[in-house]
This record gives structure tokens, C-alpha cells and sequence, in this order.
């Protein structure tokens, strides 16, 4: 576990992939380890590199025989993202996302909680798009310091 | 045969994800402003990401050594199992985002009852189809607000759009032995049960955008028996020219 936690994402890099809540397992064999990954988005491309980027740093540490496996229950959420790692967020420049909505009806127009600006921490923001640079993120705007800035976002 | 049953389902599902994600993908450095360009491609990824995921199922069912980029880039027209609407070209704006309305709200229902199904990886993928849906349907939903009650012309684009793909919409809906036969197993949604949840879904939306229900009794149908319209050719033969020109071609 310590050594993968030094095995970061490579579109966050200020989060490693057992606070992202990637890793669900990790088992330990004669001559090697078995690591269990839950995959964050469908079409993320960083899953791949993700996985590759595990099996290394097991290796770099002699670990013999690496086996990656993927388990798809439970779903991934961002409700897995503990509070020091969302702090870690936030000073990055990147709003931590708000609780997962799960099985609630899709609402349209709403208006949603405001995000808090992760570097004036104003709430007065406005969410300019649900879908941003990369598969996990949003990109609102702040009203106050008129910062652009992205939300991890709920899942 | 219930391997070969799971197989075909699986190739509907997926199909249905590959083709309407390449479809989406054509407007990448094309949609009317950045954000937009971004929102598309971001689900286009979603849909090619599900679809990988259920072909690699599939593949894994079928045991003839095939992988999830062989059923994606070496099957033909004839051989695909997607449903007619995702196959339509992207048309104007109006179009692309009426069909991922009618396209995500029936995704959305689908993987909620699929959530349940008895094979594990399935339920699991069927899971993440889930959560990822809602941001699809809410941006689509949106945007179809957003257009009926925008311009004369935006609003004309999209009542033109709606008339148009309507007709496509009952193959989603439509049942047959293979996936009766998964039902009892369940390993499989019974896609007749959401038309009614679906039908009520999408008419409050098109009422709130002031765009009015087609009344189009006849339904065109035929997708998921491998008869396409002429345009899932022209756009196979883009999508696969790489891996048939060079095949095993990789990065």
C-alpha cells in the first residue's frame, strides 16, 4: 500500500491512486502481488497508464510477478475521496466535488449548490460547463475573483 | 445457447454505444463553441469507454480469440447490432442533440434495470453506464430546453430534427426470443417495459421546450437484425480504414 501510494494520476498529479479510491485490493502472493483497481471513468485514458504505472512501481520495489485486475463492483465514486486528499485539491487550484447524487432524478436548469472558488473561496461562482479537460472535471467561474477554475466533479 | 444469446446482447449494447460515440466524436473542432466541442467529446469518450467495456465482455463470451478491437474494427455492416437512430449522420446541431436526448434518457432507464442483472461484470459496467448517463441526459435535456425556447430559428431546427429521428425511436424498444430468453435468466433489461417511462421522460421535456410530439404511428426497425441504412457503411469504412489498411497497426 505505501508504495503505491507514491504512484500518482497522471492528470492530477497531486492525488496518488489510493486516495483517488482506484486501488480496492491488494493481496500479496508467494512471488509476487495481486492489486484489484475499481476504474474511475468508463473512457478515461489515464486508467491504462494508471495501471501500467502500478505494476512499475511494485517492480522498482522487487516485487517478482504483478498481476493488475479490474473489479467494476461497487462502482467508483468520488465519495472515496477522503478529506486530506480533498484539501489537496483545493490547494492545487481544483474544487473538491460535493456528495454524489446517486439515484435521484435528473433535474434540468436547476440551480446547483454553488462550488466554492479554490482560491478566493468565494461561493458566489458560476458553473460555466459540465464537461471540461478531462473525463473528472467541470469548469466554472468566479464571480468574486473572477478566476476560472475546475471542480472535481460529483459521481 | 445462452453464450451465444449473451454475445448478441452484448454486441446490441455495445454497437449501439461505438457507433453513436464515433458519431458524437465527428464533432470534435467542429461544434458551434469550445465548451460545447469539449462536452461532446468528453461523452463520445463515455460511450466509446462503455463500449469497450461490453465488447471486451463480449469477446471474453465468445471464446473465438477475438478482443475487443477485432468485433470493433474487423466486423462489417452486416455483422453490427446497433439500432438505427445512433447510425443516422449527426445533421446540424438541432439533430445531434435530439438524438442524444432520445439516446441518453433511454440509456439512463436501461442501465438503472441492467444495475440488477445476474451476471456481476455486466451489473457493474451497467453501474457506471448509470452514473455517467445523468450527466448525459442533463446536458442534452438542457440544451433541447435551450433551443425550443431560443430563436425562431434554433426552435424550427429542432421541431425539423424531432420529426425526423422520431420514427427511429421504437427500435429501442423492441424485443425479441434472444433477449426474452435473457430476460428469464436476467441477463438482460426487457427493453418494452421503459418505452412507457421513456415516452413520459422525453414528451414533459419537449412540452417545456414548447416542441411538439410527432404523431408517426410506423416505426423503422431493423438494426439489430444487421440491416443498416447506407450510412453505417460510409462510416465503418472511416472508422476501421487504419486497422484495415494496416492491421495490428498500434500506437
Amino acid at each position: 500500500m505505501r508504495v503505491l501510494e507514491s504512484v500518482m494520476d497522471p492528470e492530477v498529479p497531486v492525488l496518488n491512486v489510493v486516495e483517488l479510491g482506484i486501488v480496492r485490493d491488494v493481496e500479496l502472493l508467494e512471488n509476487g502481488a495481486r492489486v484489484t483497481v475499481t476504474p474511475t471513468y468508463s473512457g478515461c485514458p489515464a486508467m491504462a497508464v494508471i495501471e501500467r504505472d502500478i505494476a512499475q512501481a511494485l517492480r522498482d520495489h522487487g516485487v517478482g510477478r504483478v498481476e493488475v485486475r479490474t473489479r467494476y463492483t461497487p462502482a467508483w465514486t468520488t465519495d472515496w475521496i477522503p478529506a486530506e486528499a480533498r484539501e489537496k485539491l483545493r490547494a492545487y487550484g481544483i474544487a473538491p466535488p460535493g456528495p454524489a447524487e446517486h439515484d435521484a432524478p435528473v433535474q434540468l436548469g436547476r440551480r446547483r449548490p454553488a462550488v466554492r472558488c479554490p482560491f478566493c473561496g468565494s461561493s458566489h461562482t458560476t458553473l460555466e460547463s459540465e464537461f471540461g479537460s478531462t473525463a473528472c472535471k467541470s469548469i466554472h467561474v468566479c464571480d468574486d475573483c473572477r478566476q476560472p477554475f475546475e471542480e472535481f466533479k460529483p459521481i | 445457447m445462452s453464450a451465444h444469446d449473451e454475445v448478441e446482447y452484448l454486441l446490441r449494447l455495445a454497437d449501439d454505444r461505438l457507433v453513436l460515440g464515433h458519431r458524437l466524436s465527428e464533432w470534435c473542432g467542429h461544434a458551434p463553441i469550445l465548451e460545447e466541442d469539449i462536452a461532446l467529446a468528453n461523452i463520445a469518450l463515455d460511450l466509446i469507454g462503455h463500449a469497450n467495456l461490453l465488447l471486451t465482455l463480449a469477446a471474453d463470451k465468445e471464446g473465438k480469440r477475438r478482443d475487443a478491437d477485432a468485433l470493433a474494427f474487423l466486423r462489417d455492416g452486416i455483422d453490427y447490432r446497433n439500432c438505427l437512430l445512433v447510425e443516422l449522420p449527426k445533421g446540424d446541431f438541432a439533430v445531434t442533440i435530439a438524438r442524444q436526448f432520445f439516446f441518453s434518457t433511454y440509456s439512463l432507464l436501461l442501465s438503472d434495470a441492467l444495475r440488477q442483472a445476474a451476471n456481476d461484470d455486466l451489473a457493474g459496467i451497467a453501474a457506471k453506464m448509470h452514473k455517467e448517463s445523468r450527466y448525459h441526459v442533463r446536458h442534452s435535456g438542457e440544451w433541447v430546453l435551450r433551443l425550443g425556447g431560443g430563436t425562431d430559428e434554433s426552435h424550427e431546427r429542432l421541431q425539423a430534427a424531432v420529426n425526423d429521428l422520431w420514427r427511429y425511436t421504437g427500435e429501442l424498444f423492441l424485443t425479441d426470443d434472444v433477449e426474452q430468453r435473457l430476460v428469464s435468466q436476467r441477463l438482460a433489461v426487457d427493453a418494452s417495459a421503459l418505452e412507457t417511462p421513456w415516452k413520459s421522460q422525453v414528451m414533459d421535456v419537449l412540452g417545456r421546450a414548447g416542441i411538439a410530439t410527432p404523431d408517426v404511428a410506423w416505426m423503422q426497425r431493423g438494426g439489430r437484425l444487421g440491416k443498416h441504412t447506407e450510412h453505417l457503411g460510409h462510416m465503418l469504412a472511416e472508422m476501421q480504414v487504419l486497422q484495415r489498411q494496416h492491421p495490428g497497426a498500434s500506437w
